[in-house]
């Protein structure tokens, strides 16, 4: 039943509406896939089981007419999010085997509106990487293949399982994480639509924490529509996330296909970047393009501290990752590895139980926290993210949304940035300055380059105002028409 | 009030005096149900890690929320001690790692605490008084506790405590002798108590201090301090500041130097012993906790909570004095416990007040502290020391019986006036009954009687032999008028 897994979680949701099949059906089609997908390594574990439980539940609230708006749709969950009774390692060593007596409150929103879990999806180890090589199970291969080259490539990361499972139809939708580009990125690289909302607008609790005034939950999906339904049952405020918005949640889907005649849409002028190929900034003009066509106003914004964003990000996310991961010591859950002293078991658990970009992030973090160092790092980074929000605020007295290319690059090969961090930084020079000003940010496809990969673009919206990404998103999507998928190759 | 040298209060040292420099910081446990951050439950006696919620465990994803109530219990508790409420504080991490500490940081008030300066009035036992600043108040949460003596070769760890509420009250170093940061820890717990903050029990370790201790010649700039910890009843903090300013004088006498540590009280040896030197002192990387939104208060709710605040110590203090003409000294043994002053309050009600209070905070306090009971534990009702002292006032009964009475009314033989009369204690007032016995004293002693006209305190001796003749009952007063009378010294 290959062509239920090519649906949009649209289409499917009407056929479950319809009559048309069953959730079982719609389900074990997408477990099967999943199965022979295996060569992509975007599941770090895989739950048929429970996957058919809830599809036939599903199938029995349908029947009652009591199905939710999600009902029976299979979705993939990011090995971020704690899962009630299924292990939740943010693909890390250091939480081998635990399995949380909770569930977050993003899936728990999920499974309320009737979605069905298929598994939990691979991802950079504890979220801390753009390439989705520091999982401790080895990388997401991208579905996506260079013309005439067999050799693997990223599917970016940190939610990269969630883009190769989307792109490579094994789900429906995923949820994803993003804490400087890490939804975004992985969209633009894998043909998907990916969108960060607001900071606070989906709640944090039982997410396993990377940067806590950074981290926010979001959707991966095929289309915009797809996207904006996935995000309505997400949201919503959680009084056990005290930086969750107490603020309703807006039928995201309703905004897409409306006008944007009118909007103005901000081209910012410190985006255009040293180094970036021909094709994105061929790609970001025809956007400005298509835009204009559907009677948006162009205008010309500056964005002046955005190249101090990067170095900020990366002294404030990982100040808070080093202690945000103080929490993993081996002592209740966990991996644990037995020392001669309390200070060596310490040591040895967390030396075996990290990887290289964790330590890095850890040692980097730890330091810019240290004596000594704090104002001229972390108090520092933080004036640098003032700075930047009020750079976003004076942009947005002007216009309504940003229009940026979402990654300097096409997907790279594996391997490619594994040994230099700063080029694997460089990555995120587009994203986020989103994260530091806790904007809601959008990627989807737009076209693809000379070598037929996927290129991405990214809309950037006002606080809350998600609603306009999705209009947009909707106009660009509908002028791009981009139809194209990546051969099955696994 | 300036703090000039007492010479009282110095310390001989061989090469001369010195004077001990105290600030203290006192950690009491919020008065709350629930925990800081958790919402799990705080109580007194419950098995191990029976009050521990997923986020006092630390579990991955876990999210603080601030308990409005322990909140409140330290905007009251900064108001009895005369001090600013910041109504914009923020809470920051302080990071280490213990196993008793799940998170790895402990959630405190680095920076900007919800409290600022105040002041303490302290009254010593001689009736003199001073005043000690209060630098800030903080909130912060308690870790939990490393139990190293049920396994040779383990420790074990119960979680009970982590996260539970404390206020830390961090004094000036205005205080210049044991006895006085003795006088100011009781003067912040009665505060504390009568605020129903904390219940203060030192016992159970609800309230405890680090005392930071350093010597001076008189005039000279204050010395190098040493921070005593784990000093957990009065009497510990007495042999620990006597301890260590014997101590640095010592070295300081020898031409040493005070280096900058943390010291333990070791109360079996009574001694203190170097813990970690400053060198060795954790650096512990406060930074804001970014799960956590900066703490605001409204100002109408802090004007609502001061106009409920109860009658303060001090003020109970002035008010006992005008309104009942008690003693400075009596009001202010009253008011220590606020307990105490609301039995004798109850008392005193309609009675003679100085009488009163001489039964409550003497023999009632005497036969109390003798049982280990605390006064709202006390047999004997207001009510029936009430009744006592009517009978007194009215010359029933005369002081002396008082006692008698007072003795079986405490070995539970009923109220005071049912005693009186099933014991025949009525004192004799009756003229006739008591002429009759010193008409006969006199005829049986005719030298003692002739010896009193030249020395008339002889008199004495009489009224020894008439109270011995009515076992007591005797109104003395009506004894010596007519004794007087017949033995001619009017």
């Amino acid at each position: 039943m290959a062509e239920l897994t090519s649906l949009t979680l649209k289409a499917a949701l009407d056929g479950l509406n319809s009559k048309a099949f069953s959730s079982a059906e719609l389900t074990q089609a997408h477990i099967e896939a999943v199965e022979a997908a295996r060569a992509l390594n975007a599941f770090v574990a895989e739950t048929p089981e429970r996957a058919l439980e809830m599809a036939r539940a599903s199938d029995a609230r349908r029947a009652r007419g009591e199905a939710g708006p999600l009902d029976g749709a299979p979705l993939g969950i990011k090995d971020l999010f704690c899962t009630e009774g299924v292990a939740s390692t943010a693909a890390s060593k250091i939480l081998d085997g635990f399995k949380p007596t909770y569930e977050s409150t993003v899936t728990a929103n999920l499974w309320r509106d009737g979605a069905v879990m298929l598994g939990k999806l691979n991802m950079d180890e504890f979220a801390m990487g753009s390439s989705n090589e520091s999982s401790a199970y080895g990388p997401v291969v991208n579905p996506w293949r260079r013309q005439g080259s067999n050799s693997h490539l990223t599917p970016g990361g940190s939610s990269g399982g969630s883009a190769a499972a989307v792109a490579a139809e094994l789900c429906l939708g995923a949820t994803a994480t993003d804490t400087g580009g890490s939804i975004r990125q992985p969209a633009a690289f894998t043909g998907t639509v990916g969108i960060k909302p607001t900071y606070g607008r989906c709640s944090r609790w039982g997410i396993v924490a990377f940067a806590s005034s950074l981290d926010q939950a979001g959707p991966m999906a095929r289309t915009v529509e797809d996207a904006a339904i996935l995000l309505k049952s997400m949201a919503g405020h959680d009084p056990k996330d005290s930086t969750s918005l107490a603020v309703e949640t807006p039928d995201f889907p309703s905004f897409v296909g409306k006008s944007v005649k009118g909007l103005r849409v901000g081209v910012p002028k410190e985006y255009r970047v040293d180094g970036m190929p021909a094709e994105i900034e061929a790609l970001w003009r025809k956007g400005v393009e298509w835009l204009k066509d559907a009677g948006c106003e162009i205008v010309e914004v500056s964005l002046p501290n955005t190249r101090y964003a990067l170095p900020a990000y990366y002294i404030i996310a990982p100040a808070e990752a080093s202690s945000n991961l103080a929490r993993y010591d081996g002592m209740r859950y966990g991996l644990r590895v037995d020392g001669r002293s309390l200070t060596d078991t310490y040591e040895k658990t967390r030396a075996e139980g990290f990887g290289t970009e964790v330590k890095r992030r850890i040692l980097i973090g730890t330091y810019v926290l240290s004596a000594g160092y704090y104002d001229a790092y972390y108090l520092k980074a933080l004036k640098v993210r003032r700075r930047i929000s009020e750079d976003f605020e004076a942009a947005f007295g002007k216009v309504d949304a940003l229009l940026t290319p979402t990654a300097p690059s096409a997907a790279f090969t594996l391997g490619e940035n594994a040994d230099d961090p700063v080029a694997m930084y460089l990555n995120d020079i587009f994203t986020v300055t989103v994260n530091l000003a806790g904007l809601p940010g959008m990627s989807l496809p737009a076209g693809l380059d000379a070598a037929g990969l996927p290129l991405g673009l990214q809309l950037i919206g006002r606080p809350l105002d998600e609603g306009t990404l999705f209009s947009l998103g909707g106009a660009i999507e509908k002028a791009a028409d981009f139809r194209a998928k990546p051969q099955k190759w696994w | 009030m300036s703090q000039t040298a007492d010479t009282s209060k110095l310390i001989k040292g061989r090469t001369g005096d010195w004077e001990v420099v105290l600030g203290l910081e006192i950690h009491a446990q919020v008065a709350s149900n629930a925990k800081l951050f958790s919402g799990a439950a705080v109580g007194f006696g419950a098995g191990p890690n029976e009050q521990v919620s997923l986020v006092d465990a630390a579990m991955p994803g876990m999210l603080p929320v601030i308990n409005r109530h322990c909140v409140e219990q330290a905007v009251k508790a900064g108001l009895g001690l005369k001090a600013k409420i910041n109504l914009w504080s923020r809470f920051d991490r302080k990071n280490y790692f213990y196993p008793d500490l799940p998170q790895g940081y402990q959630i405190s008030q680095f920076k900007d605490p919800i409290v600022g300066e105040g002041e303490v009035l302290v009254e010593r036992d001689d009736g003199s008084s001073f005043v000690v600043g209060i630098e800030r108040l903080h909130l912060e949460q308690d870790a939990g506790k490393s139990l190293h003596d049920q396994d040779p070769n383990a420790t074990y760890i119960d979680l009970n405590r982590a996260g539970t509420a404390l206020m830390e009250i961090v004094s000036r170093p205005d205080m210049r002798s044991a006895e006085d940061a003795a006088a100011y820890v009781k003067k912040v717990r009665t505060i504390l108590v009568y605020l129903g903050a904390s219940d203060g029990d030192m016992d159970k370790g609800n309230l405890r201090a680090d005392v930071n201790v350093s010597v001076r010649r008189s005039g000279e700039p204050f010395g190098t301090r040493c921070e005593i910890k784990n000093v957990n009843s009065f009497r510990f903090m007495q042999q620990a500041i006597e301890y260590e300013a014997r101590r640095q004088i010592e070295i300081l006498e020898e031409g040493g130097r005070i280096d900058q540590e943390t010291r333990l009280f070791d109360a079996v040896k009574g001694e203190t012993r170097s813990m970690r030197s400053k060198e060795e002192a954790h650096d512990y990387r406060y930074f804001p906790d970014p799960d956590l939104l900066p703490l605001e208060l409204d100002p109408a709710w802090i004007k609502q909570i001061e106009a409920d605040l109860p009658e303060l110590p001090d003020a109970k203090k002035a008010r006992l004095i005008s309104q009942y003409g008690l003693s400075v000294y009596d009001a202010g043994v009253l008011v220590g416990e606020q307990a105490k002053a609301d039995f004798y309050e109850a008392a005193a009600k309609g009675r003679d007040a100085k009488l009163t209070a001489n039964w409550v905070t003497n023999d009632l306090a005497a036969k109390l502290t003798a049982a280990g009971l605390e006064i709202a534990q006390s047999p004997i009702a207001p009510a029936a020391v009430a009744e006592l002292v009517q009978l007194i006032e009215e010359g029933v009964i005369s002081s002396k019986i008082a006692k008698d009475v007072f003795d079986r009314m405490w070995a539970g033989e009923g109220g005071a006036a049912e005693i009186v009369e099933k014991q025949g204690l009525r004192q004799v007032s009756d003229t006739g009954a008591l002429e009759k016995i010193i008409d006969e004293l006199i005829a049986g002693n005719p030298g003692q009687a002739a010896a009193v006209k030249d020395k008339p305190q002889a008199i004495g001796w009489f009224v020894g032999q008439v109270m011995k003749a009515t076992q007591g009952k005797a109104n003395p007063g009506a004894v010596n008028q007519l004794l007087k009378a017949r033995l001619g010294l009017e």
